[in-house]
């Protein structure tokens, strides 16, 4: 019922920056019309409540919301990040979303020493249920391809919501954050940030690398994950669940990446697709470390209050995760593209 | 430097390792994991190999017979690379 405000003149600065993406709703069009300035009406928070929590018309009015805070989309002014009505209509959103993902995700618990545990302990041999088991057994080219598509919503700005925490924490917490984040960016290198080393990775795939490329073949399973740390990363009250959703990326990364780069090289992939997952089973073997002792132990030490936050961060993640891998392996059990466009060869 | 029983050393980087073989690794990141459970497949790096495994659902039988010391029945979380 509202209408953004002041689109008067144009965004100076959109090189860059990647298409809007095709709507998939009357939530997700009514935003995206008032974003490029053709449409006057946002929905209501009402409607908000009544959408999929898990949804795709949902999760691509977030996504498209939170993509004004990274790289914004051309053609949008780019004053609309924080246009008071927009916002609105995010907070509803995240509102659904959140309360979706504690019903269904959290335990309510606060056992942090007992969910970073679960995360340390790997599977022998093969449970069925990973994806990245799946794909070092038996994936196929095409499917590590897709999986690379989907992941590249995320990989192609890797450790980027994870800043947002930053000017949150203190002391030991900062320190160890901001050691992970530098290795994360390259360590003052332009070739060794991890978002450059997924673009050669997707390259070695033959995958288009430009940032937001596939956006539109993302299921809502994999928009869903990236809007989780969007989520925990643009709201302060929730710096609990960022770190925890921080410390389940590093610590499940190292023997998932291990898998991956077994799975790439079976299918013979390049050397780019290789180096990105092994950089990350070393670089994770320390980052985990750093991040369970210091960035953990030392945020419950400042801040023994958010040890709930911290585990409905680890139990989020690991539930949208599992949605996510879930709906790539029953697509490609039955030989199917697991993505809303298939990828053209 | 940091011990710990079940995990690597942590070394603050930049650090070279000379192996058996007299040939060396060297690793310029701001802390080093260096492997002690000698099952790294990045030797003399760790690669977690030194975490406790737990069993596979049961779905299928597991060729690879390693041990079963851990009866936690968590799910197994694929993260996103970081």
């Amino acid at each position: 019922m509202t209408t953004a405000t002041n689109r008067s003149t144009p965004a100076p600065h959109d090189t860059g920056s990647p298409a809007l993406p095709a709507a998939r709703g009357p939530l997700s069009e009514s935003v995206i019309g008032v974003l490029v300035g053709s449409g006057l009406r946002l929905p209501d928070a009402a409607a908000i409540r009544r959408a999929d929590p898990y949804g795709d018309d949902l999760h691509l009015l977030l996504y498209v919301l939170y993509e004004l805070h990274y790289r914004g989309f051309a053609g949008v002014d780019e004053r609309l990040e924080w246009d008071p009505a927009l916002l609105g209509v995010r907070g509803a959103a995240e509102d659904l979303f959140l309360d979706a993902v504690r019903r269904d995700g959290g335990s309510g618990g606060d056992d942090v020493a007992g969910a970073v545990d679960a995360l340390q302990l790997e599977p022998v041999g093969d449970d069925g249920h990973g994806v990245s088991h799946h794909l070092q057994r038996e994936g196929e080219l095409w499917q590590l391809r897709e999986y690379a598509a989907v992941r590249s919503l995320y990989h192609l700005k890797e450790a980027d919501p994870h800043l947002w925490v930053v000017p949150r924490l203190r002391g030991r917490a900062k320190a160890a954050m901001v050691a992970v984040e530098f290795d994360e960016f390259g360590a003052g290198r332009a070739e060794d940030v991890h978002a450059r080393l997924f673009a050669d990775l997707m390259g070695d795939l033959g995958l288009d690398a430009r940032y937001g490329h596939y956006l539109d073949a993302a299921p809502a399973q994999a928009l869903a994950t990236v809007n989780l740390m969007s989520l925990f990363g643009l709201h302060r009250r929730l710096r609990g669940a960022l770190v925890g959703h921080f410390a389940t990326v590093e610590i499940t990364s190292s023997p998932g990446s291990r898998r991956l780069a077994d799975a790439l090289r079976r299918a013979g992939a390049g050397p780019a697709a290789q180096r990105f997952y092994d950089e990350h089973v070393e670089a994770d073997a320390v980052h985990e470390q750093v991040v369970r002792h210091e960035v953990i132990g030392g945020l419950l030490e400042d801040e023994p209050g958010l040890a709930a936050d911290i585990v409905l961060g680890i139990e989020a993640t690991g539930h949208l995760e599992d949605r996510l891998g879930d709906h790539l392996l029953a697509a490609w059990r039955e030989g199917r593209s697991a993505l809303r466009t298939p990828l053209v060869l | 430097m940091v011990l710990n029983r079940e995990g690597p050393v942590l070394v603050e980087g930049p650090v070279e390792v000379v192996g058996d073989d007299g040939t060396t690794a060297r690793s310029d990141r701001f802390l080093v994991a260096i492997c002690t459970c000698r099952r790294s497949r990045a030797y003399p790096w760790c690669d977690t190999s030194h975490r406790r495994r737990k069993p596979a659902e049961p779905r299928e039988s597991r060729p690879d017979g390693r041990s079963r010391q851990n009866q936690n029945h968590d799910q197994d979380q694929e993260g996103e690379e970081a």
